[in-house]
């Protein structure tokens, strides 16, 4: 019998709530530093005022959130062997290697280097400084490689072999692990959903302004980088999902028929848009299906055949003995359906901003907005969107900020989940995977006590986020445009400025 | 040498470097309540780690993957084990991170307040309990034949432990001490330097009581050394600190925590944690550790990451070396005001910025 509160299910709902709430953080980290970087850069190539208080707005955004990030993936670090001690020793000599890697080489950048970037501004040269921010983002970079290599070997488990005498998975080929198609399909994912992420967070806000009319150089620039990353990173996004769906027809087809509701395999299935009713008592109530998309998204075939949830069950049965393999099907389809549907809008959002804010392309000269104007919705060369509907798009643009993050968190729910009720697929089953040693008691402790922390954190964290947000992109000074061209401050010659306070400090 | 004695040494130099580094940090955390008069001086302490905190903080983490992977049952035994004492540190270092980014974002004396204390008390907490958990490490626990901890959380607390995080607390606070006086300028740097000697000695006190007591207990010739190496240490620091010599202070206050570190590891091996049931179900560096050929993979690893961390993490301290006084904080942010940004009144108002 399956107890409410037997540590098993605490320690899930645990992983669950400190990884999903972990994850808002990383996209936009990844994405924020990359497109703060890209915003300095462009200051250091053109020396324009508005890129430099594009840099400082949206690195100050960034700081606010990559400080959740950094703590909140502390608890990542030890959850496994304080939940899932089983699971530790089972897999420490593959899964911990990665885990280590991504210390060693990308923490320590990561961590490094936005120290130097945060307390550099009048510390180093502008170069170097620059140079910072760009190490700040190949560690968030390698760190999700090394992260998502690790998360691959648990859907995809290769390179490995089960050693009897010592009752553990062994490490035979770390290449493999590192290298996988799983591992690959699923950084490339990861990492185009992460640049959306960020891009729909830039737009939002920049809209908010544009909206008002206020900081319009800053937001305008703004604005239109984070559009055009929208729509690429979005575009990518779909491409890799479509591959990562493939891949895992193929490795865990459990989990893409339970995304699918598809009870009993077909020819020529049809991708369900969305069901009515009960998704556990099959297809039947399904409202809109498109024929044949489902062979086709699986086998690149729209014949083809697609294996069922009753199929797969007994497929595994014969494989892994007697039980049940189905994953939670609702969570699983509608997981699926809520990662995309999200996804989708955002793109569409992002593709509908790029061709309306567009500047010279297919616009009357008379329509044409400057470097500080706000850009006139234009929906074809003579036609604007008129006051009212430009005011709904720069409202909805705002909302889309938090679309990708629900795409993000459900896209993981949805990949975690379906793979129950493994937690190494084919490997090793989750109820085996729970410390043996930890009480229900503490492990409710750690639940609740977490759960709180990070709802506190997320009222504090949202809250300072909406100030830095609505305040604005700061106001320069002669500082801030001549930094230093020595390392450690000063600009060579008497240095005066010892008592200087800096230019920033906590 | 087997590859894991290896990465038994490894392990020892990451929490060797994590405990000097942090060590100080956590000590500075402390020390912004009973050295800091006001607000001033807090932010000084605050900002002399305030580009180095989270880069010392991976060392721990870095010693946690470590340990994953190379001693796969020692994390999953001392995690799972440990369990409540280190859910308190991992709530420590999230509120720590926090307070340190968060604590200037607004100009408002309840919230900064409030985020002071946490910093006090979030350094506090994990700085004994550190000690804690490794003095229990070290003097054995109740490890069953499977590995597992079968002990209670009270079983944790006993009068050698708590020792153990007294020197440890006392310890980080006399390097951070003496890490005040090398890194500020002003009546801060004169006051932490007479702290600095108050607080060697309480720290003399526990330290040779406590390490007197771990090599008697679990000690052999090996660990006898790094603990006069320790004891020598700590003296030289009070006496260059007395001295006015803040950097040799320094220096010799961070191989004090060394040397303890490596005693530790020293009365350890070849355990990682000795059961204190039966000497047979101890878990060894053997009986614990990874395959050959992960522990392979891993020391080219740290082998080529290793030396470039040191690199530029030394560089970062170098860019950072300049004394900070009270005239270096800046008033709070502009935008950090209460009142500040257009949430404040009507955004009609506010002229249109042009490009510039």
């Amino acid at each position: 019998m399956q107890l409410a509160l037997e540590p098993l299910n605490v320690a899930r709902w645990q992983f669950g709530v400190t990884t999903v709430y972990h994850f808002l953080f990383v996209p936009l980290t990844i994405s924020l530093s990359a497109l703060t970087a890209g915003m300095q850069t462009a200051w250091v190539r053109t020396s324009k005022d508005k890129y430099l208080r594009a840099t400082k707005f949206w690195g100050k955004l960034f700081l606010i959130n990559i400080a959740m990030g950094v703590v909140t993936g502390i608890v990542q670090e030890f959850q496994f062997g304080m939940n899932w001690s089983d699971y530790s020793r089972f897999v420490g000599d593959v899964f911990g290697a990665p885990l280590a890697f991504e210390a060693l080489i990308a923490f320590f950048f990561e961590s490094t280097f936005v120290g130097l970037w945060i307390f550099g501004w009048d510390k180093l040269p502008k170069k170097i400084h620059l140079a910072c921010i760009w190490m700040v983002s190949i560690g968030t970079i390698l760190s999700a490689y090394f992260i998502l290599a690790a998360n691959s070997w648990m859907q995809h488990p290769v390179g490995y072999h089960y050693n009897p005498k010592t009752k553990r998975a062994e490490l035979t080929d770390f290449l493999a692990v590192l290298t996988q198609n799983t591992a690959l399909a699923q950084f490339f994912h990861t990492m185009s959903a992460a640049f959306l992420t960020g891009a729909a967070f830039m737009i939002g806000i920049a809209a908010y302004h544009l909206a008002r009319k206020q900081h319009i150089a800053v937001m305008r620039s703004s604005l239109r980088l984070a559009l055009v990353v929208a729509v690429v990173a979005g575009a990518l996004t779909a491409i890799s999902g479509d591959t990562l769906g493939k891949v895992m027809f193929k490795q865990q087809p459990m989990k893409m028929a339970a995304a699918e509701a598809l009870w009993d395999g077909q020819h020529s299935a049809p991708f369900s848009i969305f069901a009515v009713g009960d998704v556990n008592k099959g297809h039947n109530e399904v409202a809109i299906d498109v024929p044949n998309l489902l062979s086709f998204l699986a086998t690149d075939n729209f014949t083809a055949y697609v294996g069922g949830i009753n199929d797969v069950n007994k497929a595994e049965q014969q494989k892994f003995g007697p039980g049940d393999y189905r994953p939670n099907i609702p969570v699983a389809y509608w997981g699926f359906r809520w990662m995309i549907g999200f996804g989708v809008v955002s793109i569409g959002v992002g593709a509908a901003g790029l061709w309306l804010t567009r500047r010279r392309l297919w616009v009357a000269p008379e329509h044409r907005t400057g470097e500080d104007e706000v850009p006139r919705l234009m929906l074809t060369r003579g036609i604007g969107l008129g006051e009212g509907l430009s005011r709904w798009y720069w409202r909805l643009a705002l909302l889309t900020m938090v679309f990708p993050l629900l795409a993000n968190s459900w896209g993981w729910i949805f990949t975690e989940t379906g793979r129950q009720p493994w937690v190494v697929y084919g490997v090793l089953r989750t109820k085996d995977a729970v410390s043996p040693g930890v009480s229900t008691g503490e492990v409710l402790t750690s639940l609740i006590v977490f759960t709180s922390l990070y709802a506190v954190l997320a009222v504090v964290e949202i809250r300072l986020m909406l100030k830095y947000a609505k305040a604005g992109p700061p106001e320069l000074t002669d500082a801030d445009r001549q930094p230093p061209t020595r390392i450690g401050g000063g600009s060579g010659g008497a240095d005066t400025a010892d008592d200087r306070p800096m230019a920033f400090s906590y | 040498m087997h590859l894991h004695d290896v990465w038994f040494v490894l392990i020892a130099v990451l929490w060797t470097g994590y405990f000097f580094l942090e060590g100080f940090d956590f000590g500075i955390g402390i020390l912004t309540r009973p050295l800091a008069r006001d607000r001033a001086e807090r932010r000084v302490l605050i900002n002399t780690i305030g580009p180095v905190w989270d880069g010392n903080e991976v060392w721990l983490l870095t010693a946690g993957g470590a340990t994953f992977a190379a001693f796969p049952d020692w994390y999953a035994t001392l995690f799972s084990g440990f369990y409540l004492p280190l859910l308190v540190i991992l709530v420590c270092l999230i509120v720590r991170g926090v307070a340190f980014e968060y604590r200037a974002k607004r100009d408002d004396e309840r919230w900064q307040r409030n985020w002071e204390h946490a910093i006090f008390w979030t350094s506090l907490l994990p700085a004994f309990l550190w000690g804690v958990a490794f003095a229990n490490i070290v003097h054995g626990v109740k490890i069953d034949a499977h590995k597992e901890y079968v002990g209670g959380f009270w079983d944790l607390l006993n009068g050698y432990a708590l020792l153990g995080g007294a020197v440890t607390l006392a310890l980080f606070t006399f390097h951070g001490a003496v890490f005040a006086s090398l890194k500020t300028v002003g009546p801060i740097r004169e006051r932490a330097r007479a702290f600095a000697t108050r607080l060697g000695v309480v720290a003399a006190v526990l330290a040779v009581a406590f390490l007197a007591w771990t090599q008697g207990d679990s000690g052999n010739a090996r660990s006898l050394v790094a603990l006069l190496v320790a004891a020598v240490a700590l003296a030289l620091a009070i006496g260059a600190n007395i001295a006015g010599r803040e950097g040799w202070s320094f220096a010799f206050s961070g191989v004090t925590i060394a040397a303890t570190v490596a005693m530790f590891f020293l009365s350890l091996f070849p355990d990682v944690m000795p059961s204190s049931l039966d000497s047979a179900w101890s878990l060894t560096v053997g009986n614990a550790s990874a395959t050959p050929y992960t522990l392979r993979i891993m020391t080219w690893c740290a082998a080529i990451a290793t030396p470039l961390v040191l690199l530029y993490q030394g560089w970062t301290y170098w860019v950072f070396r300049k004394r900070i006084g009270t005239q270096h904080i800046a008033a709070a942010d502009p935008a950090a005001g209460p009142s500040a940004g257009p949430s404040a009144g009507p955004s009609a108002g506010r002229p249109v910025e042009g490009a510039h």
